[in-house]
């Protein structure tokens, strides 16, 4: 095989090899991710599947046990609550009121959220205006 | 308070009109002609050169390259920092 | 004051566009004076930012609170050095530092570059100020730092006590410093396409300018990686989070850039590869950017969704649809002048190199655009975490590893089999007893671990045999000691062995993150003073709380601090004492809490004990349980109320009362403690991640550092006459030296 024919052939064998590689990571991440959700949207979540929910920390339902924590969270902008049970880094910023992200996988009527992955929405600003 | 920002302004306006139009009162200039674009490449190109011999025969001192691979080398490199020198040589470089 | 800020950012603007008209004028007519004019616009531009940036840097030091951004980012208890920093905290004080570092930058290296590359410049020139327009249009129209309150507050609302941290504040500007460096390469590879220029001198140039910015943003996404791991309460150096993947995709593509341009320097090939990698990576700079101010997705760095998106998705496409045409309409320009000869050669590794540093930043770009990848394609926003990323990233890293440690051991062109066999034969062998070593130590948990740990010695043994023979070499020729051999070795070899320090940096930054990732113990508990916890090999005992208050100097209150001492052993002997606690910051919503309750309704941030060791760290974080606080703080607020209330109480009583009851509080938190949560990780060989980045930063100054000018002129007088005698050129004297002027060289 000449030279050039050899090139050609390498070329053609790497793009597809990469086309392939990346046919199947897309294929497998889009069964792999986890959807957004809002509390009101979990109703009709399957078991065994993770998701990402949303939301906003319902004040006074933050109960810690030795091993873990339980908080109810709730749409940003609605009444729908679902409880969570966490165990894992909680960040500084966590607090009842503040907007969180937290992985979880449903357990019969109550949800599970994924150790370490809850994340709390750093507010840049204060909210409220300052007195002296 | 405002009549010391509206100073600040105008000096501040007076010394970037004045820094950025100085070329232009100088008067007109033509750029560099095109042999010395062309001579400042090739010297970039000596310089390339020159570092791709020193390394091939670093290369060969560590074994990486068969003395016989480098010779054929270092060869084919000298011969094109010849041709480099030479085109360098008639521009006037 | 801050009518001249704004006026300064006006007049910037106007500069910026004249510049971009002078320069192309310029370099269409061929008239120098409107280049150089051009060029003092972006002078003009840097001093005139440079001022709007002092007024809003005094603004700050002055807590002036009339400027809108100081009252809503600073307050008169910041202090001093947070002050200083504040800033580029706020979303207009960030675009303005971007400008800044821009305008300097781009003054910096339009100087330095005056003489040389006349053709491309006023291009490069232009481009430069095309940022400087964008920005300053963003910062005049959209986004002023110098608005102004017409009552101004007596104080402001402070600055979020997470960032009260140094390292915190010199991330954003390292971090701008790299992606507006990344500006200058774009702008100048823009120039040498437009002009068809892309030649040896545009290849010395980029590739500096390339390293520089590859150097600076790797200190700044180091500088945070550091802050998240010894400040954040979890313990964990890299989340994969949008912004920070943001920060390292220019990286790798740039990492791809420097090695790839060696090829097309000495060999004339992958041209097309290399314009569109530098283009790419300052795409990918502005897309980075964009990211961080954003909020398009989800992130710790979320600081909340913003107007700006549509400017910056308008230029991010502008700089794509550009590019592309301008590759595409250059393209017998950007023809190979050579193939590729052997796949066993330095370039075919360079190749793969380049392969699988843009296969990282294509899968780290899926991954993180995948929110609204999916949303676009299923209507469904859903994103991947930590555990996708780990999935294809340690593969592509082990390869990267691999190709790293055979590069510098294989020649150019086309290596012989029996000397690659020779080079790589010895590293071989030391990365094989390093595996075996770590599965007799007990890593075999995590097989890629152990693969990587093998490779990172594979990496370095195959650096330390370069050193070795190379200083043998030197020595055989002089006589020299051994010592100053490798030191004039290096002199004369800065590129390549910088390189090779950056690698051998890298090869222990791989192995940290490996160590530290698959075998570390992260473990949890709740104790009570005198319990104790294991984590790993480490018993840690929490011996007795601490509390504390901290007031400014000014008297004020800061924070409520409660702490713990912890002691830590291994089999039994001590190995170090932990400090880590919790600070409590006031909220300002005084309506909301009661006058004690708010102490502990704001911001709380976390003291990390950490006890860095080379073969383990010790981290841990703890968090008291408020809630079972709060009978006595509710306690505190009536009593304080009913104080309060009465008529005869002066302000000082009142906050000598407010002080009482809080010490009463710390002191009741010393002798009965809640339960507290312990958070202890013990990481092993984390610490060589650190290391092992200080060694890269080295190597990289190294590789830069210009070669002194009466060395090369000695070098290149003697090369010009050996090569013309040994190919029986027809006889000439030495070379004359071509020109006074001082060449910065590669």
């Amino acid at each position: 095989m000449d030279p050039s024919r050899k090139r050609r052939v390498r070329l053609v064998t790497a793009l597809t090899i990469a086309l392939l590689l990346a046919g199947a990571l897309v294929y497998t991440t889009f069964s792999a991710a986890s959807p957004e959700r809002i509390p009101s949207q979990l109703s009709t979540a399957q078991a065994g599947q993770s998701y990402k929910l949303g939301g906003t920390v319902v004040a006074g339902s933050v109960r810690r046990t030795p091993d873990s924590m339980t908080f109810q969270v709730r749409d940003p902008k609605g009444p729908a609550k679902v409880k969570v049970s966490y165990t894992g880094s909680v960040p500084d910023p966590f607090r009842e009121g503040r907007e969180v992200i937290v992985t979880v996988k449903r357990d019969g009527g109550e949800f599970v959220g994924q150790r370490d992955s809850l994340v709390t929405k750093c507010p840049s600003k204060f909210q409220s205006d300052t007195q002296s | 308070m405002e009549i010391l920002a509206v100073v600040a302004v105008m000096v501040a306006l007076c010394a970037v009109v004045f820094v950025v139009s100085q070329p232009l009162r100088r008067g007109p200039e033509a750029m560099e002609r095109q042999t010395s674009e062309r001579v400042r490449d090739l010297e970039a190109a000596r310089e390339a050169k020159y570092q791709e011999i020193r390394d091939a025969e670093l290369d060969a001192r560590l074994g990486k390259l068969t003395p016989e691979d480098h010779r054929t080398l270092d060869r084919q490199l000298r011969a094109d920092a010849i041709e480099i020198l030479r085109e360098l040589d008639e521009l006037g470089g | 004051m801050a009518t001249f800020g704004r006026a300064c950012l006006i007049l910037g603007l106007a500069v910026a566009l004249y510049g971009i008209a002078a320069s192309i004028h310029g370099a269409r007519s061929g008239r120098q004076d409107w280049v150089v004019s051009g060029r003092r616009a972006v002078y003009a531009l840097a001093g005139l930012t440079t001022a709007a940036f002092a007024v809003l840097e005094i603004a700050f030091l002055r807590s002036d609170f009339s400027f809108s951004v100081v009252a809503t980012h600073s307050s008169t208890t910041t202090p001093l050095f947070y002050k200083m920093a504040a800033p580029w905290s706020s979303q207009e004080g960030s675009l303005l530092l971007w400008l800044f570092m821009l305008s300097i930058w781009s003054s910096l290296v339009l100087f330095l570059t005056r003489r040389r590359m006349r053709e491309v410049a006023p291009y490069a020139t232009a481009v430069l100020l095309g940022f400087g327009v964008f920005f300053g249009g963003l910062l005049v129209f959209m986004e002023s730092p110098f608005d102004v309150l017409p009552i101004p507050p007596l104080e402001g609302t402070g600055l979020n006590p997470l960032l009260r941290h140094p390292s915190m504040m010199i991330h954003p500007p390292m971090l701008y410093s790299g992606y507006t460096l990344f500006a200058v390469p774009f702008a100048f590879a823009v120039g040498a396409l437009i002009t068809r220029r892309v030649d040896a001198e545009w290849i010395r140039s980029t590739r500096r300018f390339a390293l520089g910015a590859w150097l600076a943003l790797g200190i700044g996404i180091l500088l945070g990686a550091r802050w998240s791991y010894s400040e954040l309460g979890w313990g964990g150096y890299w989340a994969w989070d949008p912004v920070e993947n943001a920060s390292l995709m220019p990286w790798l593509t740039g990492t791809a850039f420097i090695h790839s341009i060696m090829i097309q320097e000495r060999r004339g090939m992958l041209k097309i590869w290399n314009a569109s990698l530098v283009l790419s990576t300052g795409v990918l700079a502005i897309l980075g950017t964009f990211l961080v101010r954003s909020g398009i997705l989800d992130s710790i760095h979320a600081f909340g969704a913003s107007t700006l998106g549509v400017p910056f998705v308008s230029l991010i496409a502008v700089m794509i649809a550009g590019s592309i045409a301008l590759v595409v309409s250059r393209r017998e320009t950007l023809r190979s002048e050579n193939k590729l000869d052997s796949l066993l050669s330095r370039e075919a590794v360079f190749l793969g190199n380049n392969l699988v540093l843009v296969a990282l930043c294509a899968v780290i770009f899926f991954g993180t655009f995948f929110p609204l990848i999916s949303e676009a394609v299923t209507g469904d926003k859903a994103s991947v975490g930590p555990p996708w990323f780990d999935q294809y990233v340690v593969p592509l890293a082990l390869v990267l590893v691999l190709l790293s440690g055979i590069g510098p051991l294989i020649a150019w062109r086309r290596a012989s089999a029996a000397g690659a066999r020779r080079n790589l034969l010895g590293p071989a062998l030391v990365g094989v007893a390093v595996v075996v070593v770590s599965l007799a130590l007990g890593a075999g948990s995590s097989p890629p671990t152990v693969l990587m740990f093998g490779l990172g010695a594979f990496v370095i043994a195959g650096v330390v045999q370069e050193f070795w023979r190379g200083a043998r070499a030197r020595r055989a020729m002089s006589d020299d000691g051994p010592l100053r051999s490798v030191v004039s070795l290096v002199r004369r070899n800065r590129r390549r062995y910088g390189g090779y320090i950056v690698h051998s940096g890298m090869a222990l930054m791989f192995i940290g993150i490996a160590g530290s990732s698959a075998l570390q113990h992260a473990n949890d508990a709740n104790l009570k003073p005198g319990q104790s916890m294991r984590s790993g090999p480490y018993d840690v005992t929490y011996v007795r709380p601490t509390s504390s208050i901290t007031t400014t100097a000014g008297g004020r209150l800061e924070k409520v601090n409660f702490g713990s001492v912890l002691d830590v052993r291994r089999d039994g002997k001590h190995v170090t004492t932990l400090r880590p606690s919790r600070s409590f910051f006031p909220s300002t919503a005084i309506e909301d809490f009661g006058p004690v309750g708010r102490f502990f309704e704001g911001e709380a941030t976390s003291e990390v004990g950490l006890k860095a060791g080379l073969t383990h760290d010790v981290w841990t974080a703890m968090t008291p349980d408020i809630d079972a606080l709060k009978p006595i703080i509710d306690e505190g607020d009536k009593v304080f109320t009913k104080f309060a209330n009465d008529p005869g109480t002066t302000p000082e009583a009142r906050s000598q009362a407010l002080a009482a009851i809080l010490v009463g509080i710390t002191e009741n938190y010393r002798r009965s403690p809640p339960p507290t949560t312990f958070r202890v990780i013990a990481s092993p060989l984390v610490t060589w991640l650190w290391i092992g980045a200080i060694v890269i930063v080295g190597g990289a100054l190294i590789a830069l550092w210009p070669t002194g000018d009466p060395a090369r002129r000695r070098v290149r007088a003697g090369y010009a006459a050996r090569v013309a005698q040994e190919l029986g050129a027809t006889s000439r004297e030495p070379e004359p030296e071509p020109e006074p002027e001082p060449v910065r060289s590669a």
